[in-house]
Parts: structure tokens; sequence; C-alpha cells
């Protein structure tokens, strides 16, 4: 546990520091807002437009998509170490379990999540 | 050529072949044939340049406007067009040539040549924003150097060299998509507006 | 900070700002001509302008405290200038570098501001065209001198 508590401490050192930099800068450093300060930075033109618009949902889609097959790799992690002692069961077990995912990877494809072109 | 008559150049002659009514004179040049052009026959000439099997100039190199205050006539424009050569897959040899339209004082307006060649579209405004020539047909006339709302043509002979002005600092913080495209519109048609009364404003 | 009243502490803390303000001034990228040469030589390995605290140029004005407005304004560039120093959060500085920000140089014409202090205020001019490197670190020296000098206002 030793070394365990070493980090701790050089985590929590790290952090007070940071936090105590931002704290004092607050106390110490000058505050004069004005509109041009303010405003949102265009290389020195004036802005066009706003910045809110429609972004595509193809972002969304494949973080989603993204976030389902990373966890199934961090569960074949486990089951990968554990290999030996699970067996010819656990590789059934595992099996199963990526069929029903790549089930529904081929039902994403075909419904044209990865298709970036349109 | 330097030797010989500019006159039998092939570039003049096939031209002179293909636009006979085009008063076609060479001029003396020690670098590359040489010709004046009248503003009439301008286009026809430029698309007779580009198209023409045998000198396919399909590189607008520059357009370069002169103001050749207190000659007569005042000002030009000068075209130097390329031939890039068999390597870039036209069909004539490598060659350049410069042609030019000469314009009075009062009377400082040209045809523009961006329908053939689209690489003058910059050329241009860059020549009506320091001359205060005006290409007729130009699908966006504005200012492309000096600030959008300066008035006057600097490179013109009759400008003053030190201007003892005030530095304009301000701009607008936030523009919204349609002031922004209502801004060109509006720089646009003052150009064309400034352009067309007879001498531009100094 | 203004209302502690004890001498010491305010002077230690304001020497201690000092100290941390110059040792760390970060330019804003603003090379608009040939003197931003002599400025990028200046912060390469020969001249090193690193040892002297400016890190990094910073290529957003929110992130730095100094701007070297090296090279000629032309009366189009005015306003942006204008609005990149606006966007700089306090405390910040100027430095004009060369003969062409400071006065108009050698271009006495209607294309360039006679002067870059028509548009924003200056700390240090460095004369030169361009300076050289070592002149421009001379520059910051004396930049970092001034501001040892500065007041600390809250």
């Amino acid at each position: 546990m030793d070394g365990y508590l070493t980090i701790l401490i050089l985590i929590g050192l790290g952090a007070a520091f940071s936090a105590g930099n931002v704290v004092l800068s607050q106390f110490l450093g000058p505050k004069k807002p004005t509109p041009e300060k303010a405003a949102a930075y265009e290389c020195g033109m004036p802005a066009v437009g706003d910045a809110r618009e429609r972004q595509s949902i193809k972002f969304y889609l494949v973080a989603m998509i993204f976030l389902l097959f990373d966890i199934e790799i961090a569960f074949l992690y486990p089951w990968a170490l554990a290999f030996r002692d699970l067996g010819m069961v656990g590789l059934l077990q595992v099996v199963t379990f990526l069929a029903l995912l790549t089930t529904g990877y081929v039902y994403v494809w075909r419904k044209g999540v990865f298709d970036w072109g349109s | 050529m330097s030797t010989g008559s500019i006159d039998t150049s092939p570039v003049l002659d096939t031209l002179r072949a293909a636009v006979p009514d085009a008063a076609i004179d060479g001029l003396p040049s020690i670098d590359m044939p040489t010709f004046v052009v009248g503003r009439e026959h301008l286009l026809e000439v430029c698309r007779t340049l580009r198209d023409h099997p045998a000198l396919q100039f399909a590189f607008l190199a520059d357009v370069i406007g002169v103001d050749r205050l207190p000659a007569e006539p005042r000002f030009e424009v000068v075209y130097h067009a390329a031939c890039l050569g068999p390597a870039s897959g036209a069909g004539a040899p490598a060659r350049r040539v410069r042609f030019k339209v000469q314009l009075a004082a009062d009377d400082g307006w040209v045809p523009s040549v961006v329908g053939i060649w689209p690489t003058a579209n910059w050329l241009e405004r860059e020549i009506f924003d320091l001359l205060g020539l005006v290409f007729d047909g130009h699908p966006d006339l504005r200012r492309v150097l000096m600030p959008d709302d300066w008035q006057g043509h600097p490179l013109r002979k009759d400008y003053p060299v030190q201007i003892r002005k005030d530095t304009a600092t301000w701009s607008p913080l936030q523009v919204s998509v349609e002031e922004f495209a209502e801004n060109m519109r509006r720089r646009r048609e003052e150009a064309t507006r400034q352009a067309q009364s007879p001498h531009g404003d100094a | 900070m203004a209302e502690l009243e004890i001498p010491v502490l305010t002077t230690t803390v304001e020497k201690m700002v000092q100290w941390a303000r110059r040792s760390a001034i970060w330019p804003v990228t603003f090379g608009l001509a040939c003197c931003a040469i002599e400025m990028m030589a200046m912060s390469c390995s020969r001249y090193d302008i690193a040892r002297f605290g400016a890190e990094v140029f910073r290529g957003s004005p929110r992130q730095s405290d100094l701007m070297i407005i090296a090279g000629r304004l032309s009366r189009k560039m005015a306003p942006v200038l204008r609005r990149v120093y606006d966007q700089m959060p306090e405390p910040k500085w100027v430095i004009s570098m060369g003969a062409c920000a400071s006065c108009g140089g050698v271009f006495d014409n209607y294309a360039i501001v006679q002067g870059v202090e028509q548009v924003v205020p200056i700390d240090v001019y460095v004369p030169g065209c361009p300076p050289r490197p070592e002149s421009l670190i001379y520059g910051i020296v004396q930049l970092q001198r001034k501001i040892d000098q500065q007041r600390m206002s809250a």
C-alpha cells in the first residue's frame, strides 16, 4: 500500500498546485472586461454568423458505435487473461457474445452509418 | 524575335488570319511577340488566343495597368499570356505573347476577360482598385488591396504619395451572414457606380 | 489586494508578481513583414528568446502577454491589429519592432500607417530595419525592467 500512498500524495500536490494557481490569479489578476475583449476570436476580423450551426448526425452515430465496441473489447480482456481456466465452455460463451454483437454491427453497416459519402 | 520584322511573327500571322477585322499592330519588343488591339475586338482576340489549335495560350500570366500621364492615351491594360507547350498537353509550342489595350483618360473601361481566363478575376480587381479602370462584365468588381471604403485610386500619377489621414481602427464585433452578404453587394455596387462616372474620384 | 495595509506584505507580493510577470512573457504571433524573419531568428536556437521567458509564441491572443508588432502595418490591417490587441487579457504589453512599425519607416505613403502608436499604446520601440535579434532581445530585456517598476493594480 506504500506505493499507492506516494502516488496519492503526488496527485494531491499536483491538484493543489493547479487549483492554487487558478485561485491566486483570480485574486491577483487585473479584471478589465470590455466588449471587444469578450468578442469571438476570428483572427482580428469581425465574426460572420453564429457558431451554432447544425452539425451532421453522422458524428454522433459513429461515437455511439465506437463506445459499444470499445466496451466489447473491454470485456474481452479479462476473458483472455482467464482463458485457460474457462476452457471450452468459456470459449463458446464468448463466441456467442461476439456473434450477437457482430449481428448488430452488420445491421448498422447495412443501415448506412458508415457511409460518409452522402 | 530580335532579328527581322516583328510583324511576321507566327503568332501575329495566325491571329490576323483568324480575326481579320481586328487591327493587330505589332510593337517592337525583344522577348515575345507584342501587339496592340482595340477594345472592341479584345474578347474575340482573347478567345482565339486561347482556343485556336495553333495558338492555345491557355495560361494568363498577368494583367497590368499602366498610367502614362501626361502622355496620350493615358491608360494601358497589358496582358501576358503563355502557352505551356506539349509537355503540359497543349498542341502548340511553348511561347508567350503580350498584348495591350490603350484607353483615353476619360474613357477608362475595358471588357473583362474573366469569362475566358478565370484567373483574371483578382488581377482585374487590383487594376480597378489602384488605377480606377472598369472591367465590364466582371462578376465581382470590388477593391482588393485598399480598404473597402477608400476613396480614390492610389497608383494614378495625380494621386498624392504622402497621405496624412487618421487611421480607422473600428470594425464590428459580430456580423450576421445577411449583413456580410449585404456589405459585399454594396461594395460591388459602389464600385460600379464609382466607375460609371466619367472621371474616377481622385 | 489593495485593501491590505501591511506595506511589507504588499511589497513582497508585488515583487513576486512582478517577477512572475517578467519571467514568462509569452508573445502573440504578429509578424507582418521582414521584421518577422528577425523575430523568428530571435526565437530560434542561436539567439533563443526562451531563455528570457518567452517560451512559446501563442497563436491566440487570449493566451499571450506581449504583442511584438514586427513589420509594416497597412491601413487595411489596422482594425485587425486593434481587435487582436483588444482581445489580449490584462496585463499586456506591446513592442513596436522595426522602423516601419515605429514611424512608418521608409514607406511614407498612402498604404502604411505612420507609426503603430496611432492604433495601440506602445511600451518599447526597437529601431532598425530590421533590428538584429540582439536588438530585439535588448528590447525585451528593457520591457522586463519596465515591468519591474510597474505597480500592481487590482
